[in-house]
């Protein structure tokens, strides 16, 4: 079990900072039990569950700072763990850029915790295997799938008298699931931190749908298309330009938000006027840790307003610098959207392209965000509102910039997690015109 | 995939004294045996014990600050065994004989769980057991033991050179290494292996502010199996390019590269505009390398072929048919090589995570498919009776799998230089150093950019170009490969964290090639406006 009880991880954190001699000390203490199932080929593979707790303690002389992190927890333990990070700061070179711990704050409350999740079973996630696997085996297809679910707290103390501990827990499944000849391949996947809204049973029949339509795909020529893409496609484009997000890279000029002659893009009009987004710990389904890695805390902010440029991240030193006030970095992204399906999205639009998942997104020019990827497990044709026939799959190379600024519409946005952010966000499926495919993929 | 992991997934923090010291190999000997006799006595027929120490240091310094200095450590067991048929796994940190035999029991329980659902029972390729061997990497100077002082010393060193230069801004890296990894398996096998790698990248940007334009030069090294003498930035290390670019083979000068980045970048920003079209292509291993990775490492890899990875890095356009009938991969100068025992590459050692010797294979001869890469319980699929030794784990916590061994292009058998290459292109570009990079999951369609640029007109270089990237179908590429230079420019070029499986685990990997020329390849324009 490696959930500590609250008494139990202050009186670690305590004790910890009693033994340290340095100019302050900050000790924080994470812990999780993960467990995970996978399964390919119609077959359970691997299955495990991992507890752990790591105990990290940061302290700084003047401006030499020096972490170190243990999950043991005796006495000795605790003070070796100490005197190492003492001893890794007397060898660190001064940094100028070095900031004091963060004083005292107060820390609203999220709903960051789930005991349903908490409590999932081995049995639970072989269920899941089962109930992915056993109709793809009645229909003649091939699940390869993964459930990963965990529980765990975060708890820190500073010298200056900080202080927090909350508990979170999060579950997340994808499948793939394809035709026994490789020709169709379907996908689904469904990121929650509450797992009683999540049902293997249901979703699946989602990606079994794509893998028997997407079989026999034809070829288009690639160009410039109206598409639309699900929640799960969009969120990976923009999930990447959210790392560029920094205040001090743009205010240095290289980065998309930087301004030609100096300066960055704050307030100004970036994106289609249909475009909102904003970050709230405390937003419903999507809920995070009420404080950032620094320890500061977190509230409700706009990052973009009707297509202007409202927030950017400023790290605490280059807040001070810039004369800013301090802000905690970004938690979740929460874009706003409309009240249509995907299904609804599809049914006014006359030619234009379905695109279920975008895949291997990666930076071709960072100053225009310009990103390639392609298209994967259900692309199709639409026309006169429906889905025609299933269409190879597409390479783009489009920015998520000149993209946020094509929106014909948005329609209602769910939780989805990208491929290679944990980033918690919520984004509606997206109506676009003029989205860049440059090449044909054979990939099935 | 490859790509950047931050240094706080690695485990705990330990002190710098603590680096050069290893777990006694008899203590390691009695963990295993007391593991896989628990095994045996909870129904195992098989069983292998992993103890493992990870230390890893990191050293990050941007312009005249270090940001951080990290040393960390994990230690542990993972035991790993088949019982009923089926495949177990459980871990501990504990360094205790009653733990790892509870671990081993733990391991059994699970392989027994889940027998029942299992399709086939595991059929494990024969392996003869080791004995009680050591290996290491033949290193010079172990980086652990190199004080922090000369560390620091040097990457500053190397920054305020960028800095002089010209850069605007500079992000250096040193990334060090050491495995200490013991292997034990019921086969017989006491095997004590210290690895060691190291990898020093940077990142140098010029800034027009007046232009609102700026471009990146990433640094020209590579991770390599090496100590610290790969730092030493010997002569014997370097090439001098036909256009007075200079990379870097078994020996790196940081500071030499850091200053060519630097004026590089600033050349970038003013460079002409890629016209898009189809060109002959003349790229340097430092380049290759990557593209060798994703077009030919990732594809034959077994798993992804026969659908394990399908949900996560995806399958294979190269599937089992085309293995039979020698499906035409490449043109007939492709010669490609999977090689475990290559001296300072990435994935050199001397046994496997399952105890098996290590080797070099053929995957592509005559550019024909001929081979996979295949582990213990997969060789029998591709008809073998022996694993080719390429199992892999990260971690003592994570269970090992089929990773991708060191799969190098083999130089060309006729005398050619790179010079003599480009002096028979006609329209050309001539692509130096790795960038972006994407393929899809089955590995047909990519997309490749890379750090410098220059265009080739009848034979001659004439002008540093920019906004290249190019496309490509992964059979057809390799068809198009016109030549490759003689064994003289043979180099390494590799990844720190190629990651691959769920839970994700990361893997380093090298990949050589000389100069190679691939023929008619489309080139896109990537320059676009913001408005």
């Amino acid at each position: 079990m490696s959930i500590l009880p609250e008494a139990q991880a202050k009186a670690i954190l305590t004790k910890v900072l009693g033994y340290s001699k340095a100019d302050e000390c900050t000790a924080q203490l994470t812990g999780s039990t993960r467990g995970n199932i996978r399964f390919a080929r119609n077959d359970v593979s691997t299955a495990g569950v991992t507890d752990d707790i790591q105990l990290q303690v940061q302290v700084a002389f003047g401006k030499r700072v020096g972490i170190a992190t243990i999950n043991q927890f005796d006495d000795a333990a605790l003070e070796r763990v100490v005197r190492r990070a003492e001893e890794l700061a007397r060898l660190a070179p001064e940094n100028p850029e070095f900031m004091p711990a963060v004083p005292k704050q107060t820390y609203m409350k999220t709903d960051t915790f789930s005991a349903s999740t908490a409590g999932i079973t081995p049995a639970y996630r072989a269920k899941v295997a089962s109930d992915s696997i056993a109709p793809c085996r009645a229909e003649k297809l091939v699940a390869a799938g993964y459930l990963e679910d965990q529980a765990g707290f975060v708890a820190f103390l500073n010298s200056k008298g900080n202080y927090g501990y909350q508990t979170g827990s999060s579950s997340d499944y994808t499948c793939t699931v394809r035709t026994q000849d490789g020709r169709g391949s379907g996908w689904v996947g469904h990121n929650v931190q509450d797992v009683a809204q999540f049902n293997a049973g249901e979703d699946i029949r989602v990606a079994m749908r794509k893998a028997s339509a997407s079989a026999g795909a034809q070829a288009l020529e690639p160009g410039k298309y109206t598409v639309i893409l699900e929640p799960a496609a969009a969120a990976g484009l923009v999930a990447f330009m959210m790392f560029f997000f920094d205040a001090r890279s743009a205010d240095e000029g290289r980065s998309f938000l930087s301004k030609k002659g100096g300066g960055n893009k704050l307030g100004e009009q970036v994106y289609g006027p249909q475009v909102s987004m904003f970050t709230d710990p405390a937003y419903p389904g999507a809920a995070v840790y009420p404080w950032d890695d620094d320890g500061l805390p977190r509230k409700k902010m706009p990052i973009i307003q009707n297509g202007k440029l409202m927030t950017m991240n400023y790290s605490r030193y280059w807040a001070q610098k810039e004369g800013k006030p301090e802000q905690a970095q970004f938690g979740n992204i929460i874009m706003e959207g409309g009240t249509k399906s995907t299904a609804d999205l599809i049914r006014t639009t006359e030619r234009g392209i379905l695109v279920s998942r975008t895949w291997y997104i990666r930076m071709v020019d960072p100053q225009t965000v310009l990103l390639t990827g392609l298209t994967r497990d259900g692309t199709f044709y639409i026309e006169n509102g429906q889905l025609k026939y299933p269409i190879k799959n597409f390479r783009f190379n489009e920015s998520p910039v000149i993209m946020l600024n094509n929106v014909e519409e948005f329609g209602k946005p769910v939780r989805v997690k990208s491929d290679e952010s944990d980033t918690v966000m919520v984004i509606p499926p997206m109506k676009l015109r003029d989205f860049t495919f440059t090449s044909l993929s054979d990939a099935v | 995939m490859g790509g950047l992991v931050l240094p706080a997934m690695f485990g705990k923090v330990i002190a710098a004294e603590e680096l050069s010291s290893a777990i006694d190999v008899a203590l390691k000997k009695s963990l295993a045996d007391a593991a896989m006799n628990s095994a045996k006595s909870a129904g195992a027929t098989y069983a292998d014990v992993r103890v493992g120490r990870y230390l890893r240091q990191f050293v990050i310094t941007r312009e005249r600050n270090v940001e951080n200095i990290v040393n960390t450590e994990s230690t542990g067991v993972g035991i790993r065994v088949i019982a009923n048929g089926a495949w177990g796994f459980a871990a501990t940190n504990e360094l205790t004989k009653d733990a790892v035999a509870r671990a081993a029991a733990q391991a059994v329980a699970i392989a027994k769980a889940n027998a029942p659902g299992q399709s086939a029972p595991v059929q494990l390729a024969p392996a003869k057991g080791a004995g009680e061997v050591s290996w290491r990497t033949p290193i010079v100077k172990n980086s652990m033991a190199v004080p922090i002082k000369d560390k620091v010393d040097l990457l500053m060193g190397v920054n305020a050179a960028a800095l002089d230069a010209g850069a605007s801004f500079i992000r250096s890296i040193l990334f060090l290494v050491n495995e200490q990894k013991y292997f034990a398996s019921t086969d017989g096998s006491y095997i004590d292996q210290d690895v060691h790698r190291i990898w020093a990248p940077m990142e140098v940007t010029a800034v027009d502010k007046a232009s609102g334009k700026f471009r990146v030069r990433e640094g020209l090294s590579s991770p390599m199996g090496l100590g610290f003498e790969y730092l030493d930035g010997a002569a014997s290390g370097k090439t001098v390019l036909p256009n007075g670019v200079t990379v870097y083979g078994n020996s790196y000068d940081m500071k030499e590269d850091a200053i060519a980045a630097a004026k590089q970048a600033q050349a970038k920003i003013k460079a002409t505009s890629v016209k898009p079209g189809k060109y002959d292509l003349v790229l340097d291993p430092s380049h290759t390398w990557l593209t060798i990775h994703e077009s030919v490492g990732h594809p034959l890899e077994l798993d992804r072929v026969l659908g394990y990875e399908a949900n996560y890095a995806g399958t294979s356009f190269a599937t089992m048919d085309k293995l039979q009938s020698h499906f035409q991969y490449g043109s007939d100068k492709v010669n490609i090589v999977a090689d475990k025992t290559q001296p300072g590459s990435l994935g050199a050692v001397a046994y496997d995570d399952e105890g098996i010797k290590t080797k070099k294979w053929d995957l592509i001869r005559d550019g024909k498919l001929v081979g996979y890469q295949a582990i213990r319980d997969q060789a029998h699929i591709e008809g073998k009776t022996a694993s080719d030794g390429c199992a892999y784990a990260d971690s003592w916590s994570n269970v090992q799998f089929q990773r991708m061994a060191n799969v190098s292009l083999e130089p060309g058998k006729q005398k050619m230089s790179v010079a003599d290459m480009i002096a028979n292109v006609e329209d050309g570009i001539y692509i130096i150093g790795d960038g972006s990079f994407s393929i899809d999951q089955q590995r047909y369609n990519a997309q490749f950019g890379g750090q410098l640029f220059y265009e080739i007109k009848k034979g001659k270089i004439t002008q540093q170009i920019e906004d290249v990237a190019y496309q490509i179908r992964t059979p057809e590429f390799w068809n198009a490969c016109a030549g490759v230079c003689d064994a003289s420019d043979y180099r390494l070029g590799g990844s720190f964290f190629d990651g691959k499986g769920q839970p994700a685990q990361v893997s380093a990997v090298s990949h050589g090639s000389s100069t190679a020329r691939f023929n008619g390849i489309n080139v896109i324009n990537t320059a676009r406006s913001l408005g």
